[in-house]
């Protein structure tokens, strides 16, 4: 039948890029439905290769789209050489009941062309870390029974780093880092000389450093360290689904890809107990199409996984799918992003750097490791590094206009340190989206309404942070510090997860072990709607982690006919 | 995600905000299209006083070989908010008519000396608001000439280095004056 697949993913982004790969080449015909346009490989990146005299206002976007689009011009990322991967605000409305900024990029690829490629480890102390401290449910899986699969997705998307044997951040399998810069250098002694348990690293991420023979036969090359990674790469030097995953899954012959189809609801079959397919709408012709397939993965990004969930209601789930106990949409969580912290550092004036490092250095979590040493819960990880921009100011007493004032600005000024931090929030119920009653969106499926606030853990982590960063840019050395708490919306670290959580208990959680749901097995959910708790590290990558676990399993049981 | 970048561009371009940047100021009501935007005829006077703020020498082109004016003239009618296109257009209007009051004829027909004398008292001016926290027209046209400047094709690659495809990274090698890169 035409309209029938062996599986079904929902979402071409970083986790349903990988859905797809895994279970093509495990031989089932595979469906990916993509709401948005398709986006190929070099063929869509218009921007990729321009200079920087090339657009029209020089990065910035003009007054008018702003003022239309005052939510998706505040995203990381976002600029006039990378604002066709992102939304466009009035095209896709939700309901903010408590501030919430909300980061889309509808297109095949998803974020995964935009994200920001951080792939550090999970630790073992963040997946015991709620339960320990009684501050979520302990997690059905432990470190021991990912970190093959990290292996597993590291050696396939590529990612840069060293072995620094940290408890904190476990190793993986790496190509070579970006080295250090002379100021970061310094700033990694002065911790370890200063700072007991404080370690920083060259950063972990999705970077061809030195491609190896598997990236090759994925059509990749050399990161060039241009660092504009965000318009799509031409060389495929950063991992996205659009240089890797998917079309390693074309090549196998079982993909098909549609994209302009936005998932109304996964479609309950009472009789067998299983998911039968799902219903789509055609973005362009708003015609109702039902896909069907033995297996449905939902990768639709965090809050859109748990909005079609939401709404796939059936007699046997009226409210959502899975969700007989009140938790589906529940326990929404993020990544706390609010402060940073940096300053001039004297000296080093004889040092420079050749090429962008596309990375940036970590400094891993030191909190509430062993145990619980601070007044809050949850630990944060620390992003840094130096740099050393044009000259932008010249002193007083120096011409302030002219041919020397011209030539002063022309040659690189002072070297500067930054910090900021990703920090782990804690679940909580009222954390929730759920859907309108009465507002729907262009397609008639109901708008999503955001619930989700900061509470005084997060207000104790941000005070934590300032006061330690402070502490440590002194120690280096700085000057002229600052720092500051931005306040900003959740949401807008683009880390949102949770909703649809993964447990041992089926009155506590939605989701098994392997990312089932407890109450229809086959249905998968492994984007950030699966995530227990939130960790301090960048999540894509154990997202993609999970994918691959839960996409094995879920091949192996359809090979056995259980699925 | 690439949050660092904006961050530490904000952070330090000119010390503070970049002007234009803030897109709903309070009592932000007059509309755009009833003021007055930056004319063709206005865009050379740019183009005169952004050259006498990064002129051309032996090292490098100057800011009029790099269109400033006409950089200027899209910025400010396209980014700047009413308030500062306003702003913007009044102080501009007084730097003729400061000309004639010192030297009795348009800044355009000033020698050298006397346009960076000009100049230079406006420079001083502004300055000082900064300091009392006061948008002055000359910390915009500064600001827009230096960043149009270089991101312009003869500043990025005559002014600074330029180099789309370094091919890898070297984090810490000697420095011995060179110019930026780009």
């Amino acid at each position: 039948m035409e309209n029938s697949f062996d599986a079904i993913v929902i979402g071409s982004g970083i986790s349903g890029g990988w859905a797809a790969k895994e279970l093509c080449d495990q031989g089932l015909k595979t469906l990916v439905l993509e709401r948005g346009r398709d986006v190929k490989h070099i063929k869509d990146y218009p921007t990729m290769t321009k200079n920087p005299w090339d657009f029209d206002y020089r990065g910035r976007m003009p007054r008018d789209f702003h003022e239309e689009n005052p939510l998706i011009t505040k995203a990381a990322g976002f600029a006039e050489d990378t604002a066709h991967f992102f939304i466009k605000d009035k095209d896709h409305p939700y309901i903010q009941k408590r501030p919430f900024d909300w980061i889309r990029g509808y297109q095949v690829g998803g974020k995964s062309l935009i994200w920001g490629r951080a792939c550090q480890r999970w630790s073992d102390y963040e997946f015991k870390a709620p339960k320990k401290y009684g501050y979520g449910i302990e997690w059905p899986i432990a470190y021991k029974d990912i970190a093959p699969w990290y292996s597993y997705v590291e050696k396939f998307i590529g990612v840069c780093g060293n072995t620094d044997g940290i408890a904190a951040m476990p190793d993986g399998e790496f190509l070579p880092a970006y080295e250090f810069n002379c100021v970061e250098q310094h700033m990694k002694e002065t911790l370890l000389e200063n700072f007991p348990g404080r370690y920083m690293v060259q950063g972990r991420w999705a970077h061809l450093s030195e491609p190896k023979e598997i990236h090759l036969e994925q059509g990749r090359g050399k990161c060039q360290c241009r660092n504009l990674c965000m318009r799509g790469c031409p060389f495929g030097g950063y991992f996205s689904s659009n240089t890797s995953t998917l079309p390693w899954a074309k090549k196998t012959g079982n993909l098909t890809v549609r994209p302009f189809s936005v998932v109304h609801s996964i479609l309950y079959d009472e009789p067998t107990g299983k998911a039968s397919g799902v219903k789509i709408i055609d973005t362009n012709t708003k015609q109702e199409i039902i896909y069907k397939a033995r297996i449905i993965f939902v990768n639709a990004s965090a809050l859109n996984s748990n909005l079609i969930l939401l709404n796939s209601k059936s007699k046997r789930f009226p409210n959502g799918l899975g969700n007989d106990q009140d938790l589906l949409g529940r326990y929404i969580s993020f990544h706390n992003y609010r402060a940073g912290a940096g300053g001039e550092i004297e000296g080093f004036k004889d040092k420079y750097f050749y090429g962008k490092n596309p990375t940036e250095s970590i400094i891993a979590n030191y909190r509430n490791l062993e145990e619980q040493d601070t007044d809050f819960v949850g630990g944060y990880t620390i992003f840094t590094g130096a740099y050393r921009n044009r000259t932008e100011e010249v002193p007083n007493d120096s011409p302030q206009l002219g041919a020397d004032f011209k030539h002063a600005l022309s040659k690189p000024g002072s070297w500067r340190i930054y910090m900021y931090m990703q920090g782990e929030t804690i679940p909580k119920a009222s954390n929730r989206v759920y859907l309108s009653p009465d507002k729907k969106d262009d397609w008639g499926i109901p708008l999503l309404v955001t619930d989700v606030g900061y509470d005084d853990n997060d207000e104790k982590m941000v005070k934590d942070f300032i006061v330690e960063s402070r502490k440590m840019l002194l120690k280096m050395g700085c000057k002229d510090l600052y720092s500051y708490d931005s306040n900003q919306a959740p949401g807008l670290d683009i880390h949102e997860m949770g909703g649809v959580r993964m447990g041992k208990d089926p009155n506590t959680s939605l989701l098994n072990e392997f990312n089932q749901l407890h109450t229809c097995k086959n249905v998968f959910v492994t984007d950030g709607a699966c995530m227990t708790s939130t960790g301090n590290q960048s999540p894509s990558i154990l997202y993609m982690s999970l994918t691959a676990r839960a996409a094995t399993y879920a091949a192996e049981q359809f090979k056995k006919g259980v699925l | 995600m690439e949050r660092r970048q904006a961050l530490k561009l904000t952070a330090t371009i000119f010390g503070g905000t970049v002007i234009g940047s803030q897109v709903f100021l309070a009592g932000c009501s007059s509309k755009k299209e009833t003021l007055h935007l930056i004319t063709n005829k206005e865009v050379s006077l740019l183009d005169e006083i952004s050259e006498i703020i990064l002129p051309a020498s032996d090292e490098s082109p100057g800011a009029k070989a790099a269109h400033i004016g006409s950089f200027i003239q899209v910025m400010v009618n396209d980014c700047y908010s009413p308030e500062e296109t306003a702003i913007f257009t009044k102080g501009l209007a007084t730097i003729n008519q400061a000309a004639n009051a010192s030297f009795g004829m348009d800044f355009k027909s000033l020698i050298a000396d006397q346009k960076i004398e000009l100049l230079t008292k406006f420079d001083i001016e502004a300055r000082e608001s900064k300091k009392s926290n006061t948008l002055h027209f000359f910390t915009m046209i500064k600001q827009l000439t230096i960043w149009g400047y270089f991101t312009s094709e003869p500043g990025v690659t005559k002014a600074l280095r330029y180099n789309p495809v370094p091919g890898r990274y070297e984090g810490c090698i000697a420095y011995n004056g060179e110019t930026s890169w780009a």
